[in-house]
């Protein structure tokens, strides 16, 4: 199996794009992931997307691209695990690189959420649909009843769920492609609008329009390019119960836990090695959970470890230095490979003003749903 | 709902009818096919207790199209008293008596409309007792 | 021996106070209280109509009765206020007590007689020996116009009712029916709210046909107001009943029992039927009733029970009226009911 290397990536501004299209978003960051890969030909596309057919009313988006990218007759394909589509696709692009099937495959997300669908409806299809969403619960309604049982559980407070928006818009702050570019205080969030008790609309990740790319090929091919490029050490994935309810314990996510430690298996890694992490912040809440799971604090303790500033840029251990999803937007298919861009100009030194010192182990983790899916990746320089 | 899908759904939501795993005893609601815990294909019908625990909760109150004009309203995690769980609204209180531990039992009520013309949707909601 | 082998009833807990709808209005609530007799009405939630009431009501019947609900040979739902024009209530009733499918179901509709319509067939239909078991129950979520008369009165609840002859608690002695053509109290199809012919409604509607049927029975089969224990007649508000009672002869103490539409308000098709399940809570082995409904349109169901010793047995295995009466009720206000009964325009 050859060691995969990303050697390109590009993604387009995150937010209400109202003058592009779908097809534009994608093809706009394709092309700069190509651009800054100099490659001159791609060998095969994976497009995660949660769904374009329920936004825009359009599927085959694999062919979609293709075709718009000038691309055909390459296979291309679309890839669906609702909020981690794009995570899992780079999983896809990792198996076909190193299996040596292809040596040069672009790896894409896309999702264009402002063109009038019903987003709650759309989104909301991650859900189990006859035993949630038939119910009435929303997605911060899910997120609401995990948040409420950690707080009985473990004694997290309300400042330090507000603590996780605050870090987030405060690095988004510095992310020239950021949906929001401003900071909010601790009131702020504390106070918003409430969407679902606990979660304000400033716990919420926003509805977005944006899209990222990667170009990948193998680690001695990537030499020969001649580009910075940022080596693939460790992928994990994994699936959970998809309601809620039937979870082993609603305060864990138990996917989380398990993709972790498959890619640091695979990566032959612990978790304090890892020098800065872009992980699946959908709501603060999840934030506080993903970081127990993935090791980086203790179980029950994500609350206080956040509060005490150990996952801000200088903190120890550098959370979502993009802004997350929070700040810098949720388009949801494009979220696992922005987070991989983000990730790579950190192992570059590339992030301006939002760059982590001396970052050479950096992870990624892509969430669906309520925690029913996850995947992680774990890259280093090289 | 489209009715065919929700007619097949009537046992579970009119009559929380559930199953049990022959070989391993674990619950399942709705039925499935194959057992989660020990991969059996045997089953015995059974129904989900009349009453429950909340093991969490919260109040919906940005809600889908369906739901929009009945906000805000407490949605709960409840484990029944023969140990499944399920996520169902919490009725007929305000959203701040709910807590983690109160009993609930379950009800028969309308779910949604669909809109002026369509069908009428029916299911279980929980109460406080 | 043929009758009531098991009767329960569900009310909302939702409510109104007619000093609110009368404040609405302009209206003096003192002088609509004294003329009405009525202090406040039950009010479906959001989430409740006919069907979740009957559904409610029926599962408190099966409780008293102990029977196995698919041993119920027929089930039928009375109301003016069915969900669908074209569909039956009683099949979802019937869905979610696990009645079905060997069961004969039919709607009935007679405005607030719906109810004992309902009861007469099921009745009927055991002495027959057609089925072993029937429920019959009388439901409503009546809508009363805005400002009018009836928005003071037009309540929600429902009561069921298992005839069967093994484990009578209330032997059917006689039944009586009278009907004409009277079109006191309508609602053409298309129509949200009823209309009604005022003071049309009293003598020549409500009167006749109520002291129609209760003369006719009280002939028939013999008996004098002074040899029952209670009497319940249909309660469009709490003026009525009594006039009627007081003309037939009857006492107020006969009455009290299931006199209860001061706090309930008029459940149309569960209004005779609920006082009726509210006197059956208190009702000794022996004592004699007589239940009359009214239907505008317009007629009268008749019907003399006596007790047995099985309602001793049974009457504290399901929640009692009084206390769903007086118990955890939510008051709203003329907003909060607005929008609870759909009286708001809004968007498609």
């Amino acid at each position: 199996m050859r060691e995969v290397a990303v050697v390109g990536c590009g993604m387009t501004k995150f937010g209400e794009l109202w003058e592009k299209s779908l097809r534009d978003i994608f093809v706009e960051a394709a092309l700069k992931a190509i651009d800054d890969a100099g490659v001159d030909h791609i060998d095969s596309m994976y497009v995660g997307a949660m769904t374009p057919g329920l936004f825009v009313g359009q599927e085959h988006i694999g062919v979609l691209m293709a075709d718009y990218l000038g691309m055909a007759p390459i296979p291309a394909m679309r890839v669906e695990s609702a909020c981690c589509s794009s995570g899992m696709a780079l999983r896809l692009g990792l198996f076909e690189i190193s299996s040596g099937y292809s040596d040069i495959v672009l790896v894409g997300g896309v999702e264009k959420m402002n063109d009038g669908a019903d987003a709650t409806y759309a989104l909301a299809t991650a859900a189990d649909q006859e035993y949630e969403v038939y119910q009435g619960v929303t997605f911060p309604g899910l997120y609401a009843l995990i948040a409420r049982a950690h707080m009985h559980r473990y004694g997290t407070t309300r400042e330090q769920l507000a603590a996780v928006s605050v870090k987030n818009h405060h690095n988004g702050a510095m992310n020239p492609n950021a949906q929001f570019q401003r900071e909010v205080t601790l009131e702020q969030v504390m106070n918003a609008t409430l969407v679902a008790d606990p979660l304000t609309v400033l716990d919420s990740s926003p509805v977005s329009d944006g899209a990222a790319c990667v170009v990948l090929t193998s680690v001695d091919f990537a030499k020969q390019l001649k580009v910075p490029s940022v080596k693939i050490l460790g992928s994990g994935a994994a699936t959970d119960t998809l309601a809620l309810h039937n979870r082993e314990d609603i305060t864990t996510l138990k996917a989380v836990k398990l993709s972790g430690k498959a890619a640091y298996k695979m990566a032959g890694i612990k978790p304090s090695d890892i020098d800065v992490a872009e992980v699946h912040d959908c709501f603060s809440i999840a934030e506080i959970c993903i970081i127990e799971e993935l090791g980086f604090t203790q179980k029950g303790k994500g609350g206080p470890f956040t509060e005490q500033g150990n996952t801000a840029l200088e903190g120890k251990i550098p959370v979502n230095p993009s802004g997350g999803l929070k700040s810098k937007g949720h388009p949801v298919g494009a979220t696992g490979i922005a987070q991989v861009v983000e990730v790579v100009e950190q192992l570059r030194g590339n992030a301006g003003k939002r760059q982590v010192k001396n970052a050479k182990i950096g992870l990624t983790q892509n969430m669906g749903g309520s925690g029913g899916s996850s995947v992680v990746h774990i890259f280093t320089t090289t | 709902m489209p009715s065919p899908g929700y007619r097949r759904e009537m046992p579970q939501r009119y009559r929380l009818e559930a199953a049990r795993c022959k070989k391993c005893g674990k619950l399942f609601f709705p039925p499935r096919l194959v057992c989660a815990g020990c991969g059996s294909k045997e089953f015995d019908k059974t129904k989900l207790s009349e009453t429950g625990t909340i093991l969490s909760h919260t109040v919906i109150r940005v809600a889908p199209a369906d739901f929009a004009t009945q906000v805000p309203y407490a949605i709960a995690i409840v484990e029944s008293d023969n140990g499944v769980r399920l996520t169902t609204q919490v009725v007929d209180c305000k959203p701040e008596d709910l807590e983690i531990g109160k009993k609930v039992k379950f009800i028969f009520r309308k779910l949604y409309e669909e809109g002026h013309t369509g069908i009428i949707c029916y299911g279980y909601k929980a109460v406080l007792v | 021996m043929i009758g009531i082998i098991g009767y329960g009833s569900y009310l909302p807990r939702y409510r109104i106070k007619v000093e609110e709808i009368a404040h609405q209005w302009g209206r003096d609530p003192v002088t609509v209280k004294r003329g009405l007799m009525l202090n406040e009405k039950t009010v479906p939630g959001m989430d409740e109509d006919t069907i979740t009431i009957s559904v409610a009501a029926a599962k408190n019947a099966l409780k008293r009765a102990g029977i196995d609900p698919g041993e119920i040979g027929a089930l039928y739902v009375g109301s003016e206020s069915h969900p669908y024009a074209v569909k039956p209530s009683g099949t979802v009733v019937a869905e979610a007590l696990g009645a079905v499918p060997n069961v004969h179901i039919a709607d009935y509709e007679f405005a607030c007689k719906a109810g004992t319509e309902a009861m007469f067939v099921a009745y009927g239909l055991v002495k027959a020996d057609l089925v072993k078991y029937a429920l019959a129950i009388g439901a409503d979520t009546s809508q009363g116009a805005p400002g009018d008369a009836l928005e003071f009165s037009a309540s929600a609840g429902g009561s069921a009712f298992i005839f069967g002859k093994e484990g009578v608690i209330a032997e059917v002695l006689d039944t009586f029916s009278y009907t004409t053509d009277t079109p006191d109290f309508w609602r053409r199809e298309g129509a949200f709210y009823p209309l009604h012919g005022g003071r049309f409604t009293g003598e020549p509607a409500y009167f006749k046909h109520i002291l129609g049927a209760a003369k006719a029975i009280l002939d028939k089969s013999g008996y004098k107001p002074a040899d029952f224990a209670y009497a319940v007649f249909h309660m469009p508000n709490g003026k009525f009943p009594l006039t009627a009672g007081k003309r037939l002869g009857f006492t107020k103490a006969q009455m009290e029992p299931g006199w209860i539409v001061p706090l309930m308000g008029n459940t149309y098709s569960g209004s005779s039927p609920t006082g009726f399940s509210a006197t059956l809570d208190i009702a000794k082995p022996d004592d004699l009733i007589l239940l009359v409904s009214f239907g505008s349109g317009a007629g009268s169901d008749a019907f003399i029970f006596k007790m047995t010793k099985r309602i001793d047995e049974v009457r504290d295995k399901a929640e009692k009226l009084k206390s769903m009466l007086e118990n955890n009720r939510i008051y709203l206000d003329y907003g909060q009911y607005a929008k609870f009964r759909g009286k708001i325009i809004m968007n498609e």
